[in-house]
């Protein structure tokens, strides 16, 4: 039986396409961070923990989603931190607050140009929320 | 689902897909390829990709699809798209996030033979005087102001801080400057995410490679272009670094509202879009020809350290290690461009993503040396493969938006890929082979496997026999470095 939330990574030719599951969308959120991480093999370095807040607001689900990875590709780059505790708010207008902690980026794999909006459609199903996530790389 | 039965044979090179095919297409998909290569272009989404791309409002002719196609996001990689001025829209997921992606090729006169024994140390010295890597700085540490003298002037600002010649200027698609660049419609980010990594390769499929001129197939274009069989070529493949991919990501973001206000229905919101006369179409424009000058400047920045590499390597050991400019290609990017379209001239916006401009003889915007036999085309091929050297014919011109091909292609998957090869075992087999090889990830090589493309010599067959280029020297490679 499949866990009730998760990721995993499906063939695309050009490009890589990350399958994520979870319950509500705060947990799809954060299985997606966990997934893009996971792709980019990234790896952290030991060291102090560092905090971030992130504030974000979208139109729909597939909005945030999108906002919530580019601003954690950023935070990457820009800053070179990963992280790996995700305490995610929504109020259900797609207003979301994430408290994020995590270390200092150590290595990445492979570079992510970019999260695409290419058929990007948060199911609901039976079993929870439901999307396939197509990155640039 | 695009099967085989719903392609309608024009010829043995031409396909298409008609209108009729989907109620909300607005124009033909044509499709470039052999009969053999069709069985390959099914088992991706691309087809149905450029079905998709066939909806957008204001096309003119055909949506193309070179026999290099695969799935992309949005358009498929391989496509070319033109809307008509001044109401056509502009689609920036018809461009890519890597926006002016390209390839420039360097020639020499240093023979083979008398270079085989540097090779190694000039794969190192390449490695070292071009920075390479995910997020990798670059050579340049850009100010704002500097940012924004590249933005506005592209390779005409390396050519100002002595990175540039004046033949390397004229010997570069747009002469490595697009007009009507606007620093202003550029995010802060974008502007963050560019001032250090000006001078820097990036990783992916980026890389530098030397090769040998293995085959020339047209002495002249070969002899204009300087190309001598049994010397060494650089290639340069890179693009706009983050610059470029943050610039399409914001205007993507924001296209997601414009759509509606314009009332456009999309098959997929990848391929949101903004008409070409709206001040939102007109912000994209500006910002993505900031981006395209900023990959001239990259390229050619680029090109000035593989020649520090080279002159630290062979200055006073071989007489002649000069390395010059043959061209500088664009593979992602838009265009405004004048065409004859079903007997009728008129201006268009081309969308090239993943398709190179492939200009014939006597095309106004080529410089004087080239006008006589084309533009030059740069094809790489996968690692470890040839890559070829085209001119573009006046039948590009009429047949595919004066575009053709851009590379290989991919035909595996990455996933795929790196189940089936180990990156180390890669490494050794092509180093086995003669190559140098200088890869900063494993995982990376094994993602860009030979096996993950398609074959490149298939496809230069097809659009040499669609006639949409024509050979003029096929390179073999010396030494690999990605990042």
């Amino acid at each position: 039986m499949q866990p009730r939330f998760g990721f995993r990574e499906n063939a695309h030719t050009a490009d890589w396409e990350l399958e994520v599951w979870a319950p509500d969308l705060a947990c799809l959120l954060e299985q997606a961070a966990r997934g893009m991480y996971a792709l980019s093999g990234m790896q952290f370095k030991p060291g102090e923990a560092q905090n971030r807040i992130v504030r974000l607001h979208a139109a729909d689900a597939e909005g945030l989603l999108v906002r919530f990875l580019t601003e954690l590709l950023w935070l990457a780059e820009q800053q070179g931190l990963g992280f790996e505790a995700f305490s995610i708010q929504l109020d259900g207008r797609y207003n979301l607050q994430a408290e994020l902690g995590g270390y200092a980026i150590a290595s990445v794999d492979k570079e992510i140009k970019a999260v695409t909006y290419h058929n990007l459609q948060v199911q609901d199903t039976a079993q929870g929320l439901r999307v396939k996530i197509v990155f640039d790389v | 689902m695009v099967t085989l039965q719903d392609l309608k044979r024009i010829n043995d090179y031409e396909w298409e897909i008609p209108k009729s095919f989907r109620p909300d297409m607005r124009v033909p998909v044509r499709l470039f390829a052999t009969r053999r290569m069709l069985e390959d272009v099914m088992k991706d989404k691309s087809l149905e990709q450029a079905v998709n791309a066939a909806t957008l409002p204001g096309l003119v002719g055909n949506v193309i699809v070179m026999p290099d196609m695969h799935q992309g996001y949005g358009f498929p990689i391989g496509a070319v798209a033109a809307t008509r001025l001044p109401d056509g829209v502009i689609s920036p997921g018809g461009i890519g996030y890597d926006i002016n992606c390209g390839v420039r090729l360097l020639g020499s006169h240093i023979n083979l033979e008398t270079a085989e024994s540097y090779l190694d140390d000039l794969a190192t010295a390449l490695n070292q005087h071009c920075p390479s890597g995910v997020g990798e700085n670059g050579v340049v540490h850009a100010s704002e102001a500097a940012l924004e003298a590249v933005c506005n002037q592209g390779s005409r600002w390396t050519l100002k801080q002595g990175f540039a010649s004046e033949a390397d200027l004229r010997r570069t698609e747009e002469s490595g400057c697009v007009e009507g660049a606007d620093p202003a419609k550029v995010s802060k980010r974008a502007r963050q995410r560019g001032c250090p990594q000006l001078g820097s390769l990036g990783a992916g499929n980026h890389f530098i490679e030397i090769d040998l001129v293995e085959q020339i197939f047209d002495d002249t274009a070969a002899s204009v272009m300087g190309l001598e069989q049994g010397t060494l070529a650089v290639q340069i493949h890179c693009g706009s670094r983050g610059f470029g991919h943050q610039i399409c990501t914001d205007y993507v973001e924001e296209f997601q509202g414009v759509v509606q206000r314009f009332g456009i229905h999309l098959a997929d919101r990848e391929l949101v879009c903004a008409p070409l006369n709206s001040p939102e179409g007109q912000s994209y424009l500006a910002a993505m020809r900031c981006a395209a000058n900023y990959a001239f400047a990259n390229r050619q920045i680029l090109a000035h350290s593989a020649r520090k590499a080279f002159e630290q390597v062979l200055a006073g050991k071989l007489k002649d290690w000069h390395l010059h400019q043959v061209y500088d290609i664009c593979h992602n990017m838009g265009k405004i461009e004048t065409h004859i379209i079903d007997g009728e001239r008129m201006q268009v916006c081309v969308h090239r993503k993943g398709a190179t401009r492939a200009f014939g003889p006597g095309t106004a915007e080529l410089p004087d040396e080239y006008k006589a036999i084309g533009q030059p085309v740069l094809v790489p091929g996968s690692m470890g493969t040839a890559s070829w050297v085209l001119v573009g014919t006046e039948a590009s011109m009429t047949q595919s938006f004066g575009s053709t091909c851009h590379g290989a292609g991919r035909l595996m998957s990455r996933h795929e890929a790196k189940r089936n090869v180990r990156g180390e075992k890669l490494r050794q087999d092509l180093e086995a082979g003669g190559i140098h090889i200088r890869a900063g990830s494993m995982a990376g090589l094994a993602e860009e496997a030979p096996q993950a493309y398609k074959d490149v010599n298939q496809v230069v067959e097809a659009v040499v026999g669609g006639g949409i280029a024509k050979k003029v020297a096929r390179l073999l490679p010396l030494a690999v470095i990605k990042g």
